[in-house]
């Protein structure tokens, strides 16, 4: 399933990329006489309520959720483990004030605090951008937090702190570099957790403003259309599933591959062989 | 256990305060006046200071958020700027529209998330376990924007079996709920792989095996209920997912819940009623949230000496 999702998102990066070049048509263009036409070998995903081209509103589509991807979790996980790795190496009254931080933004469901700042902030990419990273760093601080908890009782940290390490370089040198493989597994999930979001806010009319396409706000026009012309939904809405579900197998398996606990089977103890012989086979298999 | 619930309960004020004062900075987030952004660009000055002077934006900030503070305490949300109808009332008339399709979800979900849960577990590494992970990410994956039109047009329009949309009867329900359950089906399948996958290794299984009790027993009555310790846990944490996806669900399907009034009140810019909405939700979620933790602790006697 690694694989598969790395594909996923391999095709998905490259058609974002090279895509807009490779489609005649302009996103914004519009051919009012052939608005709601469904896919032809000329328009293959069909034409929308303006008669613009779907296949070149996707794949634009596509570089916006992806760029808001990658800034929101850039920054995110830059904060969070910032703000993680000190919280948790320096400990006391600083883990105790990120801490309380943390507990209230976490009270809210991501969702709605999205929903609310964005509406209080008005609508737009600068403010969904704003919104999705003031609610994304706590997730990453606290697996840094966690992680650096533990680091900073090792013996390597130890040691580098007799030797006169000063907290920054062991904060930058030993204590964060730790913590990197979880945050790659969980910033790869995150990936798709922002691009549902942020499609999620631009369907409520809260994210990208027109004309700049959006796969929410393509699925919100499609709504009004789902009898005549239901390609004006099936198209970006497969376009999310597929990017989000190609970041969710590749996070998976980085995770799987990273944690070998995983891998251990357990087939062997509820075998169907005689009930007397499992405890020695699970046995033999913990050693 | 009372001074596990007492230091619980007391540790979730600063919680509640902080939630009430977030909610409180939203309105002083509105770039520019508020007064002015709620009412338009082209609203007259006596207006705009008359909205001003009834929302109390021309007092000091701290006196503000007193009044907040007190009023979110005695349930006085203040009144909806479209409708002139206290906020409390409009929320809690249509708290048990949200209410009833939440559980609604949650019930579809743990129905289906168990199973799924116990099939990938027992046959771990097999095509039947890969293909349970599959369904379930892709669970994740899908958006319920998506998701709730696709079913409408199958169920709804074509098959004619559903209505498409409203409140009344168990049919008007089916749809919302199974758009809102997917993705907490998909978090709740996985949790209950994993967990019972690490119970199944312990050695207290092996002996119920030893002891000559079947696979299905050995499943399902020793590792089973011990596995589902996290999941209910789970079920409290995703409460929060349910709530903030319930707001595009009952937007989807004109589901005359607290979501769609929150929606509702952006898109018209009654920013008292967006606030009540988003602190009501968030209290609730933190009262979800408490309510499991006291469950955890007393299902499991080691939360409440840790």
């Amino acid at each position: 399933m690694t694989r598969v999702g790395a594909a996923v998102v391999l095709v998905a990066v490259v058609a974002a990329i090279v895509g807009p070049w490779l489609v005649p048509f302009d996103p914004a263009t519009q051919e009012l006489a052939l608005r709601l036409t469904g896919p032809s070998a000329a328009h293959w995903f069909g034409l929308d309520e303006l008669g613009r081209d779907i296949l070149a509103r996707v794949l634009s589509g596509a570089r916006v959720s992806l760029a808001v991807a990658l800034v929101v979790v850039g920054i995110s996980v830059t904060v969070g483990i910032a703000v993680g790795a000190i919280a948790g190496y320096c400990g006391g009254w600083i883990d105790e004030g990120v801490g309380r931080v943390m507990d209230i933004l976490l009270a809210f469901p991501d969702l709605l605090l999205a929903i609310a700042l964005v509406a209080a902030l008005g609508p737009g990419l600068a403010n969904v951008v704003l919104a999705l990273s003031l609610i994304g760093w706590v997730g990453y601080a606290r697996v840094v937090r966690a992680q650096a908890l533990h680091t900073r009782e090792l013996e390597f940290v130890e040691a580098a702190r007799a030797l006169g390490a000063t907290t920054p370089r062991i904060l930058l040198r030993h204590v964060i570099p730790a913590t990197l493989p979880a945050v790659v597994v969980q910033a790869t999930l995150g990936m798709g957790g922002v691009i549902l979001a942020e499609a999620s806010l631009s369907f409520l009319g809260l994210g990208v403003q027109p004309p700049t396409p959006s796969w929410g706000a393509m699925l919100n026009d499609g709504r009004g259309h789902l009898l005549d012309a239901p390609h004006l939904t099936i198209v970006p809405g497969l376009g999310i599933a597929l990017l989000v579900l190609g970041f969710n197998f590749l996070g998976d398996g980085l995770r799987d591959r990273m944690d070998p606990t995983t891998r251990r089977g357990i087939s062997g103890w509820l075998s169907r062989k005689r009930p007397a012989t499992a405890p020695l086979r699970g046995a033999a298999r913990q050693s | 256990m009372i001074r596990f619930l007492v230091r619980r309960l007391v540790l979730t004020i600063p919680v509640l305060l902080g939630v009430a004062t977030l909610v409180f900075a939203l309105m002083h987030l509105i770039p520019g006046d508020p007064a002015q952004a709620m009412l338009g660009e082209t609203a007259a000055e006596e207006d705009i200071a008359a909205l001003r002077a009834r929302l109390g934006l021309d007092r000091p900030l701290s006196v503000q958020y007193g009044r907040f503070l007190r009023g979110a305490v005695g349930g006085d949300l203040g009144t909806s700027l479209r409708t002139g109808e206290p906020v409390a009332d409009a929320i809690v008339a249509r708290l048990p529209a949200t209410f009833e399709l939440a559980v609604a979800a949650l019930l579809v979900a743990l129905g289906v998330a168990i199973p799924l849960g116990i099939l990938a577990a027992v046959r771990q590494g097999t095509l039947v376990d890969h293909g349970a992970t599959a369904v379930a990410l892709a669970g994740v994956s899908i958006p319920n924007f998506w998701l709730g039109p696709l079913l409408a047009i199958v169920f709804a329009v074509e098959l004619g079996w559903l209505p498409v949309s409203g409140r009344g009867t168990v049919a008007h329900l089916v749809l919302p709920a199974i758009t809102l359950g997917t993705a907490l089906t998909a978090v709740l399948a996985r949790m209950t792989r994993a967990s019972l996958v690490e119970e199944l290794r312990k050695p207290y299984v092996q002996a119920a095996r030893a002891r000559g009790a079947s696979r299905t027993r050995a499943v399902l009555r020793h590792a089973l209920p011990n596995s589902l310790i996290p999941v209910v846990t789970l079920v409290g944490l995703q409460c929060g997912a349910v709530l903030g996806g319930a707001v595009i669900t009952e937007t989807i399907f004109a589901w005359p819940g607290v979501g769609r009034l929150l929606v509702q009140s952006i898109g018209f810019r009654d920013y008292p009623m967006v606030q009540g909405c988003v602190l009501l939700i968030a209290v609730i979620y933190v009262g979800v949230n408490l309510v499991v933790d006291l469950a955890y602790g007393l299902l499991d006697p080691r939360i409440r000496y840790t």
